[in-house]
C-alpha cells in the first residue's frame, strides 16, 4: 500500500506465530507457524480437513484465531484488519464470482469496490480480460462459464485492485489439464510481477511446480517445511547411477568407492546419495583421482510423494492425490 | 483510495451494491414480478368473486366498490410482506455463494453489502406498491385523501416496508438453504397479512384470534393506512403502526447486524 515505507521490502508478506483455532472440540489449526517472504509462491501442501482453508481464512481475516499473532505485509490482522485487506486479494476454493451477472459486470462491480475511476476501471479490466482470454465470454452470465472460465474470471476479479498479497486456496481443484497449466502460468506470471503468492494445494506437483517454499500440512501441524528439493532431501532413497561401457571400469569403480549395488549385465553401479552438488563432485572427484572412466551418470531424487508419505507417517490410507 | 473518507466510501459502496442488486433484479424479474401478482391476483378474486357477499358482510354500504375500499390497504401491506421473500432468497443466495465471502476480505464498507440489499428490496417493494395502487384505481378503487394525508400513508407504508425489509435480511442470513429463506418469511408474508384486518374487520372475528390480530402490526398499519385513504377511524392504531414500524425497523437492523457479524473482524 505504501511504497515509501522504509520497512517495505524487508517485513515479510506473511508472518504467522502459534496460529490456532478450533471449531468446538475440533482442534483445526495447532500452534502454526509461517514466513513468506515477499515476490515468492509459498504452498501450504496437505490432504482435506489439514486446515489449509482455515489458514486462509484466518490470513485473510475472514475468521479470526483463537490463538496467535499474524502480520500481513506488516499489518497486524487483529489490530488492523482493514490494512491487510487493502493489500490483499483472496480466490477462495469455491468461486467468488456473480453467477447471475455477466463477467464483465464482475469485473465493473470489483472496479466499483476498489474505486477505480471510470476510465482506469475500463483500462484495467479490458487488459484483464485479454490477459486471461475472457474477451469472448465477457458479455456471458457467469452462470454460464466452465470450471476453467470461472477460475480465470476469479482470479482476474482478485487481480483488479493489484494487491501485493495474493491468495490461492486450491486455485486448480476441479480442474482440466489444460485449464491447470492455464492457472499455472497466470500464478507464474503474477510472481513475475513481484506478487507474494500464498497457495494452498492438495497435489504434490503443483506444490512443486510453482513453490519457492513449501510447509506441509497435516493435522492442523506443520510436519515439514522447506524449498522442494530440501524437502525432497528429508528422505531416504536418493541415489546416483554410474554407467560404464566395459566390466573392468565398472570393478575398479566399486573397489574404489567401496559401496553401491552393482549391475554387471547393465554396467551400472547404484551410490546412495542426495544429488547434491557437494556429495556429486566428491564423488566424481574419487573417481577421476582412480582415473576411472564414467560413460553417463544420473541422479534420481524421492518425489514428493515420498516426502509428503514420509513426514505424515500414513502411506496406506492416503488422501492426498497425485496426479 | 485509503484517503476516501469514511461516510463517502460507505456511501459509494452502498451505492456499487445497490446497482449490483437493481441488475440481479433486471437480469431475473421473474421472483419480483411474481411478488406483485399475488396481491393484484387476490385484490381481483377478492372483489369480483367474492366482493357482493363480502361487502354485504363488512357491512358499510355493502356493495362491490365498497369493499373494494375497504380491501386495498390490506392488499398493499400484503404487497409489503411479500416482498420479504424475494430480499430472503437473495440475502441467502448471497452467503451460500463465494461472493460474500470475497466481500469480506475486501477494503470495502461491510454495511454495504447489507445496506445495497435493504435499499434495492425497497425500491423493488416500492414499485409493486405502486402497481398494485394502480391495478386498484383502474378497477375503481376511489380515495378521498388529501395530498397530506397520502403523505402520511405512503410515509407510513415505507417505513413498514424498512422494517419488514431488514427482518428479511436478517431471515435470509439464519436460512442455510436459498429454499429455506424462500419458506422462512412465511409469517410476515402470509399469516399476519391473513389473520389481520386485511379481508374482514377483526370483530367479525371469533375472540381467540380476535385479541391477536387487533394488535399486532399489520392491522394497525392496515387501520391507519385505510383511514388515511378512505377516511375510516383510525383511533389509537396511529400511533400502534408507527411503534410497531419503528420496533421492527430496529430489530430486524439490530439482528441482522449481529448475524452478519458473527466471528469475524
Amino acid at each position: 500500500m505504501n511504497p515509501t515505507h522504509p520497512d517495505h521490502l524487508t517485513t515479510p508478506a506473511i508472518e504467522a506465530t502459534g496460529l490456532r483455532k478450533a471449531y468446538g472440540d475440533k482442534l483445526v489449526l495447532d500452534g502454526i507457524d509461517l514466513r513468506v517472504p515477499r515476490g515468492t509462491v509459498f504452498s501450504l501442501l496437505g490432504p482435506n480437513g489439514a486446515g489449509k482453508t482455515t489458514t486462509v481464512q484466518i490470513l485473510s481475516t475472514l475468521i479470526r484465531a483463537d490463538a496467535g499473532t499474524a502480520r500481513v505485509t506488516g499489518h497486524d490482522l487483529a489490530a488492523d484488519p482493514r490494512s491487510v485487506r487493502a493489500a490483499i486479494g483472496v480466490t477462495g476454493q469455491f468461486s467468488a464470482v456473480d453467477n447471475l451477472i455477466t463477467g464483465e459486470e464482475n469485473m465493473a462491480l470489483m472496479a466499483d469496490l476498489h474505486h477505480l475511476d471510470r476510465a482506469e476501471g475500463r483500462r484495467v479490466i479490458a487488459g484483464l480480460l485479454e490477459r486471461f482470454d475472457l474477451v469472448d465470454a465477457a458479455g456471458k452470465p457467469a452462470s454460464s462459464y466452465s470450471g476453467g472460465m470461472r477460475r480465470r474470471l476469479d482470479i482476474a476479479m482478485t487481480l483488479i485492485g493489484s494487491p501485493e498479497v495474493i491468495f490461492l486456496d486450491e486455485p486448480t481443484t476441479g480442474l482440466d489439464p489444460r485449464s491447470r497449466h492455464a492457472v499455472w502460468q497466470i500464478v507464474r506470471e503474477l510472481v513475475a510481477d513481484g506478487v507474494t503468492v500464498f497457495l494452498t494445494t492438495q497435489y504434490l506437483e503443483e506444490a512443486d511446480q510453482l513453490a519457492d517454499r513449501i510447509a506441509v500440512l497435516n493435522g492442523g501441524r506443520i510436519v515439514a517445511e522447506g524449498t522442494p528439493d530440501e524437502l525432497k532431501r528429508l528422505v531416504p532413497g536418493g541415489h546416483v547411477r554410474l554407467r560404464f561401457l566395459d566390466p573392468a571400469e565398472l570393478a575398479r569403480a566399486a573397489q574404489v568407492l567401496g559401496v553401491g549395488q552393482r549391475d554387471d549385465e547393465a554396467l551400472t553401479l547404484q551410490v546412495p546419495g542426495d544429488g547434491s552438488v557437494h556429495t556429486l563432485r566428491a564423488l566424481l572427484d574419487a573417481l577421476d583421482n582412480a582415473s576411472v572412466s564414467v560413460d553417463s551418470l544420473t541422479v534420481h531424487t524421492p518425489d514428493l510423494d515420498d516426502v509428503f508419505f514420509a513426514v505424515t507417517g500414513r502411506p496406506e490410507h492416503e488422501k492426498v492425490r497425485t496426479r | 483510495m485509503t484517503t476516501t473518507a469514511v461516510p463517502d466510501l460507505h456511501l459509494r459502496d452502498s451505492r456499487t451494491m445497490l446497482r449490483r442488486n437493481l441488475l440481479h433484479a433486471r437480469r431475473y424479474p421473474s421472483m419480483t414480478l411474481q411478488v406483485a401478482l399475488i396481491p393484484v391476483f387476490l385484490l381481483l378474486l377478492f372483489v369480483y368473486v367474492f366482493g357482493s357477499a363480502l361487502g354485504a358482510g363488512i357491512g358499510q354500504g355493502g356493495d362491490r366498490t365498497a369493499y373494494l375500499a375497504y380491501l386495498v390497504p390490506g392488499i398493499l401491506l400484503m404487497t409489503a410482506g411479500a416482498g420479504s421473500i424475494p430480499t430472503a432468497v437473495a440475502v441467502c443466495t448471497d452467503m451460500t455463494e463465494g461472493i460474500v465471502a470475497r466481500f469480506r476480505t475486501m477494503a470495502i464498507s461491510r454495511a454495504s453489502i447489507l445496506v445495497g440489499h435493504v435499499v434495492g428490496s425497497v425500491i423493488q417493494t416500492v414499485v409493486n406498491l405502486v402497481l398494485v395502487t394502480a391495478v386498484a384505481l383502474a378497477i375503481g378503487f376511489r380515495p378521498n385523501a388529501n395530498p397530506l394525508e397520502w403523505l402520511a400513508a405512503c410515509g407510513l407504508l415505507l417505513l413498514f416496508v424498512l422494517g419488514l425489509t431488514w427482518l428479511a435480511v436478517a431471515l435470509g442470513l439464519i436460512s442455510k438453504t436459498p429454499e429455506g429463506a424462500s419458506n422462512a418469511p412465511l409469517p410476515i408474508s402470509f399469516l399476519l397479512p391473513f389473520v389481520s384486518s386485511t379481508f374482514v374487520p377483526v370483530d367479525s372475528m371469533p375472540s381467540w384470534i380476535r385479541w391477536f390480530a387487533e394488535y399486532q402490526p399489520f392491522t394497525a398499519v392496515i387501520e391507519t393506512v385505510r383511514g388515511l385513504l378512505t377516511g375510516t377511524g383510525i383511533g389509537h392504531n396511529g400511533w400502534l403502526a408507527v411503534a410497531w414500524s419503528l420496533a421492527i425497523v430496529i430489530l430486524g437492523f439490530v439482528w441482522s447486524l449481529r448475524l452478519f457479524d458473527r466471528d469475524t473482524h
